[in-house]
């Protein structure tokens, strides 16, 4: 394995006694979509929000590229090159989704102290922004609203939204969550179309999309990672069966 | 309205009725004030409590320079000379707005509109307990404001000064709505959260809007330093600060013109009820809650809506 594009050092967080991440350590290489899994309250969402600066580990290090970003605040982690979307849906309901996308090319785009020219005719922010939109295949909906569309194309929009910042890497944050089954395939086949590009840490509960998209795996239980690997291996890991995929095997 | 505030004044003026004048320019110079409260308040989405502050040093900055230049004193700032004066009131405003910005901004909800009441009423009490500057009693200035081309001594000058200073400000806020800087602020207002995620550090957006919004409402105060003559911490008081947000939601914050109705529906009810009552600020106050209730955007939300009501959702 080539050197990580992110590394993930011996983390630790505790919420009063309660130790929700024991001593983490995550590699996710360069190109692949590796997903991140685990049962209800195994520390998927805590790992995920310190990964995203939102809370600040007790120890150990997060190196993205090379360089270690603990500690720094949220938009830092944004700038690095590392975009989250979120479990529940944040996006700006009272906007188009066009302007949604659109205000996330623009915090890429440098400072924003422009008090002048008319943002929302400006060239340089609108045509990226509908290339986003269509990739996600939601350039139909451009001039809607984010409060009129359905869920389904909302956490689509999420997505349109983390990658108008440009990421290197994409955390993905249960991005199925609430999807109908068709809703679902159709993302997945949006997700396979960014792993020639983009890296993928995803965090997901829906088995059928983690096993159709990751090509590595990490399990998550109760705060420890018990299992890394390949599908096939995780698959076949006795522990992870016993702790994990034997509650969904019928 | 822009016709209206053009013409009934001057209108007014000709046939006798000064009095009416008066009333209009105290109308306009509010106006401005509440467009630049309505920068951070509607744009921003953070209520700051403490506004009237910059109104009072917009209006000590012209009232302490011609006070020295008629009794002598303080060489440096001694002056008639209106640039001196404005230039004083926007810089002074600036640098609390930056202070106080930098401090009050790092909270937020309720936390932030007792910080900023709380500095509001520092500048109150720093003024009172000057004694040189009259204390509580105020500040008569001797001498308005010298300005080339235009005799602030002619109430119609004064008027138009502040007539033409408002549709600057609201053509000034107008462009800074739809700009990237404009958006990145209202993001902020909407989904903090987010605008995190996207990379943006709200903070120095926030703070630069907090100090432009303080600007414009020290440039009202040097406006109405000039109108009135007499100068009082009374002006910088809390209550102060309540009236001008009153008329921002009333008017309806976020909306353009907002702050512009809402400083003609305050100053119209104003004069209306006290006809009637002492006891006006009840009946206001009623009128006040049905508007923060009934209607999401003020009043200007409600004209606009049912002036296009049903184009709107056709999606």
């Amino acid at each position: 394995m080539s050197t990580p594009i992110l590394e993930v050092r011996n983390l630790c967080k505790s919420f009063g006694g309660v130790v929700a991440i024991d001593n983490v350590n995550i590699q996710v290489a360069e190109g692949e979509i590796h997903a991140l899994i685990g049962p209800n309250g195994a520390g998927k969402t805590t790992l995920i929000s310190q990964l995203s600066g939102l809370l600040q580990p007790d120890s150990g290090n997060i190196i993205f590229q090379g360089k270690d970003i603990t500690g720094l605040p949220p938009y830092q982690f944004s700038l690095a090159g590392l975009a989250r979307s979120f479990q529940i849906t944040s996006v700006f309901q009272e906007l188009t989704l066009a302007d949604n996308v659109a205000l996330a090319v623009q915090a890429h785009a440098g400072h924003a102290f422009r008090f002048w020219r008319n943002a929302k005719k400006d060239p340089a922010l609108r045509e990226p922004a509908m290339a986003y939109l269509k990739q996600v295949g939601l350039e139909e909906r451009a001039g809607w609203l984010a409060s009129e569309v359905s869920h389904g194309e909302r956490r689509q929009l999420e997505i349109a939204m983390a990658l108008a910042t440009d990421p290197v890497l994409l955390l993905l944050d249960e991005p199925m969550a609430g999807m109908g089954r068709e809703e679902s395939a159709e993302l997945i086949g949006i997700l396979k179309n960014l792993r020639t590009e983009k890296t993928l840490l995803l965090v997901e509960h829906d088995m059928d999309a983690v096993f159709a998209l990751a090509d590595r795996i990490s399990v998550l239980v109760y705060g420890q990672v018990i299992a890394s690997g390949t599908a096939d291996e995780i698959r076949n890991n006795s522990k992870v069966r016993s702790a994990y995929l034997g509650e969904d095997e019928s | 309205m822009v016709l209206l505030l053009a013409v009934v004044p001057y209108v007014l003026y000709v046939t006798g009725n000064t009095f009416w004048l008066d009333i209009f320019t105290r109308l306009v110079i509010l106006a401005i004030a509440a467009c630049g409260l309505n920068l951070i308040l509607g744009l921003g989405g953070l209520v700051s409590f403490g506004h009237a502050a910059y109104i009072g040093i917009g209006a000590y900055a012209v009232g302490i320079p011609v006070y020295h230049e008629t009794y002598g004193g303080m060489d440096a700032i001694a002056s008639y000379n209106g640039f001196v004066h404005l230039g004083l009131a926007l810089l002074c405003c600036a640098i609390f707005a930056f202070i106080t910005g930098v401090i009050s901004l790092r909270t937020r909800g309720v936390n932030f509109i007792m910080i900023t009441m709380a500095f509001g009423q520092m500048m109150f009490y720093a003024i009172v307990s000057i004694e040189t500057y009259g204390g509580d009693d105020g500040l008569t200035i001797d001498l308005r404001s010298e300005l080339p081309f235009i005799n602030l001594d002619s109430p119609l000058s004064l008027y138009g000064l502040c007539y033409i200073s408002l549709l600057v400000v609201v053509f000034l806020t107008y462009r800074i709505r739809n700009s990237r800087f404009g958006i990145t602020l209202q993001g902020a207002k909407s989904n903090e959260e987010r605008m995190n995620a996207i990379g943006v550090n709200c903070y120095k957006y926030q703070l630069t809007a907090f100090v432009m919004s303080g600007v414009i409402c020290g440039y009202a105060g040097f406006l109405l330093g000039n109108f009135t003559t007499f100068i009082s911490p009374e002006m910088m008081d809390w209550t102060r600060s309540g009236e001008i947000m009153f008329m921002v939601i009333l008017g309806g914050a976020a909306m353009l013109w907002g702050p512009v109705i809402g400083a003609v529906l305050f100053i119209v009810l104003e004069f209306v009820l006290s006809e009637y009552t002492v006891y006006w600020h009840l009946p206001f106050g009623l009128m006040l809650i049905f508007a923060v209730l009934f209607l999401r955007d003020g009043v200007t939300g409600a004209i606009h809506g049912l002036s296009s009501s049903g184009a709107r959702h056709q999606s």
